[in-house]
């Protein structure tokens, strides 16, 4: 996946767009997420529907994917059933 | 990846909220995102390559940034203040483009017919009447989302280019989404041609913190604005901070203290700022937190920065190396690398002065005439200075500036510094003008403090010769009412050079 590339969940609301990219596959609220939101919505699986927060950047175990999500919703985002982690970065100061 | 996605997440958490205070219009965030989304349709009508704009700071400038993003055109902000004939130039190196804003102008300007001329209220009004438009979403980031001239001072100006990637990876890499609270506002005076004019409205949008825009810079408009709007966040060039510092000791010498309880933050850059001014405002103004900004248009904005908690650690601190820092632009940001070389392009350690060079995701570094930086994405700022061993970065000028004597590099910044502790001097600049003996001398300009004695020729070189050396010693001294400055607070050497040689 290229980074830019925005992804849209099968299940609920949830958008992410890729910031680094990996050959992986992320779900949402237990299914894949693809560019194209599927018409008949999937149904969310209640193990994988703590949510998703607009603005966070989530990482996979490895740290080489990096998705930032730009639309909430109830899905868990997560890559092979394991849920993804925030990044977590020091605040700057407002410099601008 | 497209910087509009910044003005549609703050819409996404809270259409509602007031995200844009300009001529006591309230903008809400889903307001703007319309009007954004109205200017995108707008100029995909047109068909033009570039989207201008020529006018003062006003809601037009941010709608037009955003608008231009959507539609996919790069956003070109001008300088307002150049002559007809500068700006006829660059109007013809944007042909075709939709100008918005002082279309009087643009009209009697030479060859501007092949454009598409919007008045700022008219602009306003279509981009909320025109409705929706359908944005591309999958993009790389890698089109051009703005495009800056630069003030041209060697040459014809450059027009450096940001693609969306650069400026949403300086956004997303310093900013955390949605991190201010309701009862924030950050105060925007710096012209919407400044990189600086851009990157605070990318940042306070993505921060959502509500932004107030002032048209200009006056010392007494601004205070009423911070005052009025309960401001928490301004960034200042040194010399709008320096009427500001003026103006409170005005007011408080004449009884009045104005409520700036509600000011927490003042970010400065731009220009270098004189220790004793940012010393004087520290202690003016001790609840307030200062930040100090380094950065260039060719970086998306500020690549290093000196945080509030070293500005207090430095001003109370006997050590000299941590008070030393509060003349440094404190450290890089943690997503890029910046690197000291030689002339020969050779890393330099730590204390020794050379080119300073930049690396990352918001370092663009290209211009539409070509690219500047080097084979492994390097970019040379073409500004001088020297990382302590801390890491704090500390500049020493443009390498253009640099006066060569002999052989040997003098800073304009050492010399300057030292005049400026002479209680007679207000302000000073250290030039290199020809010389057939020695390939260039110093010359220095001074501004002599009102109700001082104008020290002598020998007094000043011997200051000079005491204190740093005898090589810089100037051979030319001129005593001026006042430095030339541009708008921006930047000393134009050029203007000084030019006095020493008629």
């Amino acid at each position: 996946m290229k980074p830019g590339t925005k992804l849209k969940s099968a299940v609920c609301d949830t958008e992410v767009m890729v910031i680094r990219g990996a050959h992986v596959t992320i779900e949402c609220g237990g299914a894949p997420m693809a560019e194209d939101k599927p018409d008949e919505g999937a149904v969310i699986n209640e193990e994988f529907a703590a949510g998703s927060q607009i603005g966070k950047r989530y990482v996979d175990a490895s740290g080489e994917l990096e998705v930032l999500c730009v639309k909430a919703g109830q899905g868990t985002l997560a890559i092979a059933g394991v849920p993804m982690a925030f990044k977590e970065a020091k605040p700057l100061p407002a410099s601008d | 990846m497209n910087v509009a996605l910044i003005l549609q997440m703050a819409t996404d958490a809270d259409p509602q909220r007031v995200g844009l205070v300009c001529t006591r219009r309230n903008w809400s965030y889903g307001e703007l995102l319309q009007a954004a989304l109205g200017a995108a349709a707008i100029i995909a009508d047109t068909g033009c390559e570039h989207v201008a704009l020529l006018d003062e700071h006003s809601e037009a400038a941010p709608i037009a940034l955003f608008g231009a993003a959507l539609a996919g055109k790069p956003y070109v902000p001008l300088n307002y203040r150049l002559p007809d004939a500068d700006l006829a130039a660059l109007l013809a190196r944007i042909r075709p483009a939709c100008i918005i804003g002082d279309i009087d102008r643009i009209g009697q300007l030479h060859g501007a017919s092949d454009h598409h001329c919007l008045s700022r209220t008219g602009f306003i009004a279509a981009a909320e009447r025109a409705g929706d438009f359908a944005l591309e979403e999958n993009s790389d980031g890698q089109d051009i989302a703005v495009q800056i001239f630069t003030s041209g001072t060697t040459g014809a100006p450059k027009a450096a280019l940001l693609r969306h990637a650069n400026l949403l990876g300086y956004i997303l890499g310093s900013v955390e989404f949605c991190s201010a609270g309701e009862n924030e506002a950050q105060l925007v005076c710096v012209p919407p041609y400044h990189i600086a004019g851009i990157s605070a409205i990318l940042s306070s949008v993505y921060a959502m913190r509500k932004i107030v825009l002032l048209p200009g810079f006056h010392p007494d408009t601004w205070l009423d604005a911070a005052i009025s709007e309960r401001v928490s966040n301004a960034f200042v060039v040194p010399t709008m901070l320096s009427r500001i510092i003026e103006r409170i000791g005005e007011l408080s010498d004449a009884g009045v203290a104005p409520d700036f309880s509600a000011l927490t933050s003042i970010a400065y850059g731009g220009g270098r700022m004189p220790v004793e001014l940012i010393e004087r405002a520290l202690d003016l103004l001790p609840d307030t937190r200062f930040t100090n900004a380094y950065g260039l248009t060719e970086t998306s904005s500020t690549i290093a920065l000196l945080g509030p908690e070293d500005h207090r650690l430095a001003r109370q601190s006997d050590d000299p190396g941590i008070r030393a820092r509060l003349a440094s632009v404190g450290q890089p940001l943690p997503t890029l690398e910046i690197a000291i070389r030689d002339e020969q392009g050779h890393p330099l350690p730590a204390g020794q002065r050379g080119d300073i060079y930049v690396r990352g995701e918001q370092v663009s570094g290209e211009y539409r005439e070509g690219s500047a930086l080097d084979a492994d994405g390097w970019f040379p700022t073409r500004d001088a200075g020297w990382l302590d061993k801390d890491g704090y970065l500390f500049l020493a000028g443009r390498t253009d500036d640099v006066i060569v004597r002999g052989g040997e590099n003098i800073s304009p910044g050492e010399i300057e510094d030292l005049l400026l502790s002479h209680p007679a001097i207000a302000d000073a600049a250290a030039v290199g003008v020809p010389s057939v003996e020695w390939g260039e001398v110093v010359a220095i300009a001074v501004v002599i403090r009102p109700g001082h004695h104008v020290p002598s020729e020998a007094e000043l070189c011997g200051l000079i010769r005491e204190r740093l050396r005898s090589s810089r010693v100037p051979e030319h001294i001129r005593l001026l009412p006042v430095l030339p400055y541009n708008e921006m607070g930047k000393l134009l050497r050029r203007e000084i050079r030019a006095l020493f040689q008629a």
